[in-house]
């Protein structure tokens, strides 16, 4: 219990000190899981709405397996896109590997079939409910769907939230892909799985209250604007 | 819009956000002792201060690091496990290696001492000692060089560690970091190198048990990854680095890198 108190007070010198170093690790890690969010949305919206709103053979094992990667293995998906960007793969040309941008496809991954297995099913609650109603007024297929997804926006933030959450916690795919380099591709987790290698346990734990505290902030910065935004327009 | 026109574009805008920063920059694949201990922030900076050119270091293993170098994922490799570095060079990946610094394995082990091998210099008695009282014993059992060597020195000690292990032997699959952490929680014997051990910081209960034996040799090694193989290699800039780290002057700045008034790492390219 000591030595969490402890961390608490660390976490919070660290945060006050206003270190250079500590704050282009927490803008990096902020640029590279928003980003991955920003793309994994945009193609997990439009993919979680069509499978809700759509019949087709093997869509029940589409769901299934839609479900089932929300459970991806970081580590998994960061060794996939090394093998992809390494040079000797077949996206080597690119020259991405080791750079933000290799974090950011490796993130994307990972959150997409969350954001898009949420997204479904929400749209398909909705669609249940409302499918009668949308027919009637003539909207089909992916209009109706989309349809669906702008009305439900303000819940489908939690499916683009819990997306946030795993890009921002998780550190097995940035870590092969990334390559822990100082300045470059440091991110907040990767620097507490360093700290911790090196035995500094005391930073590394204090480094962890800072990135929850972020995530903390986010979520709440989320929530403001959901509510704000509610309100307006309704 | 079809999924592949939206992959494509989704690549070619990542893509064009890494374009963006034209930095003259080499990636060097090394080893967690070099950077965990501090070597590289002291070292580095001299370098770009002297020709312009950033060095981006990813350090893991030495087993990783030139399978890095095998697939064309850096320009230069800074390792230390001799045997895997010839073959690395034999077999085309690598141009030419450079003797760079050495420093020492360490035996590390509980303060209480229950395998009675504190003080000692012979690293392989101490094995056996180990062997024989059944202590818990740390491995890296990850393919670094530091693995390689504790290998070596089981096999020296006679022992088929393979098959004579048993549950006091744990192979932890970590770097040297994590595996110090795993030690210091079990109170278990660990094989170090000096660099790590120095700068690491949770050491619970363990101290140092066994140095000083010329089997606990640990030599690094320097090579640019053949232009010829993997042709998108920054050949001039990572020769100039692999130049300066053998350079007097290279040299000096690692006989100048100190943690608390003591050396770790000592010169000895070839002049």
């Amino acid at each position: 219990m000591g030595s969490i108190l402890e961390a608490m007070r660390g976490a919070l010198s660290l945060i006050a000190s206003g270190d250079a170093t500590l704050a282009g690790i927490v803008l990096l890690s902020l640029k590279v899981s928003l980003s991955a969010v920003f793309f994994a949305t945009l193609l997990a919206l439009p993919l979680g709405a069509a499978i809700a709103v759509t019949r087709f053979p093997g869509r029940r094992a589409l769901i299934v397996l839609l479900n089932a990667l929300m459970g991806l293995p970081p580590v998994v998906v960061g060794l996939v896109v090394y093998l992809l960007l390494s040079r000797a793969g077949p996206l080597g040309p690119l020259g991405l590997l080791f750079t933000p941008p290799a974090m950011v496809v490796a993130q994307t991954i990972l959150i997409l079939p969350i954001i898009a297995a949420l997204c479904r099913q929400a749209v398909e609650d909705a669609w249940i409910e409302y499918e009668e109603q949308l027919r009637s007024l003539g909207a089909e297929g992916m209009r109706a769907a989309l349809t669906i997804v702008w009305d439900i926006r303000y819940s489908l933030l939690t499916a683009v939230l819990a997306g946030l959450g795993r890009a921002c916690a998780e550190v097995g795919a940035v870590i092969i892909v990334g390559g822990n380099i100082d300045g470059v591709t440091r991110v907040m987790t990767t620097t507490i799985a360093l700290e911790t290698s090196k035995g500094d346990l005391p930073l590394a734990l204090s480094l962890g209250i800072v990135l929850i505290l972020l995530v903390l902030l986010l979520n709440a910065g989320a929530y403001f604007i959901k509510e704000a935004a509610q309100r307006r327009y309704g | 819009m079809g999924l592949r026109k939206v992959l494509l574009s989704f690549f070619l805008l990542v893509f064009l956000s890494a374009a963006g920063a034209q930095e003259r920059f080499i990636t060097v694949s090394s080893t967690t002792s070099t950077e965990q201990s501090g070597l590289f922030k002291h070292l580095l900076p001299l370098f770009t201060a002297k020709t312009g050119i950033q060095v981006r270091v990813v350090a893991v293993g030495t087993g990783q690091a030139l399978d890095i170098g095998r697939r064309g994922d850096a320009d230069v490799v800074f390792v230390h496990a001799r045997p895997l570095e010839e073959k690395f060079v034999a077999e085309g990946h690598g141009v030419q290696r450079f003797e760079v610094m050495y420093n020492d394995f360490i035996l590390i082990g509980p303060k209480s001492d229950p395998a009675k091998v504190a003080g000692t210099r012979d690293i392989v008695a101490a094995l056996q000692k180990i062997k024989a009282a059944q202590v818990p014993f740390v491995s890296r059992g990850d393919k670094s060089g530091t693995h390689f060597a504790e290998l070596a020195l089981w096999k020296e000690a006679g022992i088929d560690i393979a098959k004579d292990k048993g549950a006091w032997y744990r192979d932890t699959g970590q770097g040297m970091g994590p595996a110090l952490n795993s030690a210091a929680g079990m109170n278990a014997y660990i094989l170090s190198d000096r660099g790590t051990w120095l700068s690491f910081k949770n050491r619970a209960d363990l101290a140092i048990a066994v140095e000083g034996d010329r089997r606990l040799f640990n030599q690094y090694g320097v090579m640019l990854v053949n232009p010829a193989k993997h042709p998108q290699v920054k050949k001039e800039m990572g020769q100039a680095f692999v130049d300066w780290v053998v350079s007097p002057e290279g040299q000096k700045a690692i006989a100048d890198f100190k943690i608390g008034g003591e050396q770790l790492f000592f010169p000895n390219a070839r002049k």
